[in-house]
């Protein structure tokens, strides 16, 4: 009876040590997972999710506060693939997706202010001082940073057009006869 | 000699009866020619000329650009009208960078490069002289015939083979230009054999030739600097697959996705061959290609040597248009031949046939659910399982899809002519290998997307922290400057009058005070 008393002791005190001290070495700076999310989102620190940047809207999304719908860029792709990394139900009737977005810059009535260019993330907007300016299409996240501090309306945010390169066979419409 | 079995393989009914007999025709010019600079695999061509330039016949308009990438000359004499956008010949019918021709008519040469004698010249010239004659592959693909030659010096070759298996339904193309330009094709094999310093070379023909073969072997005999061999190969779907017929006729497997260059073997199309000739020979540029035009719709069948650049429907006219409204009018072959988006688009380098295609030839049945009866598996001649990777793609499994080989299969079409169930297989598989590219390309994007940020915001950082150092040191200048004054002053106060230099402390105090 006392040896065995004794012997479940020992071992409660050890295990639970070693499982404390495990947690006191071992332990994990933030939420594992946030790194993957912020890999998986577009990187533009654009701030259309009401975040300080898309590390911070991944914390938030690890951590369960955030929707997976909050990034606009990403779309509905970005959305149902949150979805499954985090394994919630993605409710995608809110987001409208139009698919990836660029800007464009209408010549007629851009002043050249460069005001945009200063504020695009990826440099995707050329031009200098009183010359037009014109939108990079490849490195264009579509996050509207510039559309908003145009001063001129100049700028609109346009769907990516599809050319020979980008344009692939659609999926096969499939009339089951039964 | 012994040949080597493939896997699968179908047997479509050839329909070769109606155009095989036909002589090679030259096409009459069109009024207008739509030059796109992009026919090849890899960059498009970067153009030289401007609009409402003059050209003659062989003159350069576009420049490869590019390792992979090939030159464009003007197929006719005449002016350019514009350079901008026009209907590719593509299953997309979207626009794509097209020089526009206007032809005057004269059909004038320019001057064109010196010929050459091959055998005296050393490979590298040979193979810039291909390079700048445009040369691309004319089986389809349209890979630039001098970066493959090229290869010569990044592997070990041994063996070249000439493709001349054309084996895809209605398409004669090839058939008729061995008939009637054997000495030219021979000539040209033995150029390719110099370049790319190999002895052997072997030209593979489909047995439903004979007449071609026989042709070709007349040539073969009357040469004897290399050790060139016909083979009649079987004919079946898809045999005219360059790996497929290094397979047949060398046994050796080329590994997925690698060139046939690793197991030392160059193939050329026998239409490319003959391109090679030509610029070589007479510093012909590619200019013009055979076209077959068939089908039960069109009035008249034959092979038509076209300029690049002609539009189809100039073509279709030619040959008395249409007995009655085609159920498919294609570009291509009837297994992979791409359906014609718009009859302005023109013929391009690797456009080797047009079909109107009947009711009777098409034949569009109901799909039926899969019963796993594997005939798919069967024809596969890749080895794969085409219903499996069908089955995956329709539950958008793409990844699990490419698992199980999605990315070795060639698009042969051989699964959908065989299935029962008329399953669109084939279509499965281009859907999802163009979705998971699309994929890649948006994956690739979010990268950059990273470094460009990080550039962005390491270049803001940057200009922060040399705006604060200016400030810095303007403001240390002021400082300085500030002493300097002082201690000049002081020193002038110094060197004064000593009335004045009594008074100078009395200055400096009041100062002080102030």
């Amino acid at each position: 009876m006392l040896a065995a008393i004794g012997a479940l002791l020992a071992l409660g005190l050890l295990i639970g040590g070693g499982l404390g001290l495990a947690a006191y070495y071992l332990r994990v700076e933030g939420n594992p997972i946030a790194g993957e999310i912020e890999d998986m989102l577009p990187g533009s620190n654009c701030g259309q999710c009401g975040f300080l940047g898309c590390a911070d809207a991944a914390n938030a999304l690890a951590d369960h506060k955030a929707e997976v719908t909050l990034c606009p860029p990403g779309g509905r792709d970005l959305a149902t693939a949150l979805a499954d990394k985090l394994g919630v139900e993605a409710d995608l009737s809110s987001m409208k997706d139009t698919g990836p977005m660029i800007a464009f810059v209408f010549e007629d009535l851009c002043i050249g202010c460069t005001k945009c260019s200063k504020r695009c993330p990826t440099d995707a907007i050329v031009g200098a001082s009183k010359q037009i300016h014109g939108v990079v299409d490849d490195a264009c996240t579509g996050c509207e940073k510039c559309a908003d501090v145009c001063p001129t309306g100049a700028i609109a945010m346009r769907k990516e057009s599809t050319t020979i390169q980008t344009w692939h066979w659609p999926k096969p419409e499939l009339a089951l006869a039964s | 000699m012994r040949l080597f079995k493939i896997k699968g393989g179908i047997h479509p009914d050839g329909r070769k009866e109606l155009a095989e007999n036909e002589k090679i025709e030259q096409m009459p010019l069109p009024t207008l020619m739509r030059i796109p600079l992009k026919q090849h695999t890899g960059a498009p061509a970067n153009p030289i000329v401007a609009k409402g330039d003059m050209v003659k016949k062989g003159q350069v308009m576009a420049l490869s650009r590019g390792a992979v990438s090939a030159t464009i000359h003007a197929p006719t004499s005449g002016r350019i009208i514009a350079i901008g956008r026009f209907v590719a010949p593509h299953a997309s019918g979207l626009p794509e960078p097209t020089i526009t021709l206007r032809p005057d008519g004269e059909d004038e040469w320019d001057t064109l490069p010196p010929p050459l004698d091959p055998f005296e010249t050393d490979p590298d010239t040979l193979a810039n002289r291909i390079a700048e004659a445009g040369v691309v592959g004319l089986g389809g693909a349209a890979f630039p015939a001098a970066v493959k030659l090229n290869l010569r010096n990044r592997t070990e070759l041994h063996t070249l083979i000439i493709n001349a298996a054309e084996c895809e339904p209605y398409i004669t193309c090839d058939d008729r230009l061995m008939r009637e330009r054997a000495e030219e094709i021979i000539d040209g094999v033995a150029i390719i054999c110099h370049t790319i310093g190999v002895k052997k070379a072997l030209i593979g023909v489909e047995k439903n030739k004979p007449e071609a073969i026989k042709a070709l072997k007349k040539q073969v005999a009357k040469q004897d600097r290399y050790d060139i061999k016909v083979i009649e190969v079987p004919t079946r779907y898809p045999t005219g697959f360059a790996k497929h017929l290094v397979q047949i006729l060398t046994g050796l497997e080329v590994p997925a996705r690698a060139l046939t260059a690793e197991v030392g073997v160059i193939v050329h199309n026998v239409a490319t061959t003959f391109a090679i000739q030509q610029a070589v020979r007479f510093g012909r540029p590619l200019i013009s290609r055979i076209v077959t035009v068939s089908g039960e719709m069109i009035t008249r069948k034959g092979n038509f040597e076209v300029p690049i650049g002609t539009p189809i429907s100039h073509i279709i006219e030619h040959c008395g248009g249409f007995i009655d409204e085609p159920e498919k009018l294609l570009l291509g072959g009837s297994m992979m031949g791409d359906p014609v988006s718009s009859t302005r688009a023109p013929i391009i380098k690797g456009s080797n046939g047009i079909l109107a295609l009947g009711r009777k030839e098409t034949s569009q049945k109901p799909i039926m659910p899969c019963i796993r009866c594997t005939s798919c598996v069967a024809a596969c001649p890749c080895g794969l399982m085409p219903y499996e990777m069908a089955a995956r793609i329709k539950a958008d499994e793409l990844e699990s899809a490419v698992d199980i080989g999605l990315r070795d299969c060639i698009a042969c079409g051989s699964c959908s002519f065989v299935c029962p169930a008329n399953i669109p297989l084939v279509q499965y598989f281009n859907y999802a290998k163009g979705s998971l590219t699309a994929k890649q390309r948006a994956a690739h994007k979010q990268e950059e997307t990273k470094r460009l940020v990080q550039f962005h915001d390491e270049r803001m950082e940057k200009i922060k922290k040399e705006k604060q150092a200016a400030m810095a040191r303007m403001k240390a200048e002021r400082a300085a400057k500030k002493r300097l004054k002082e201690h000049e002053e002081a020193a002038k106060a110094k060197t004064a009058t000593p009335e004045e230099a009594s008074s100078a402390p009395k200055s400096e105090k009041v100062r002080a005070e102030a």
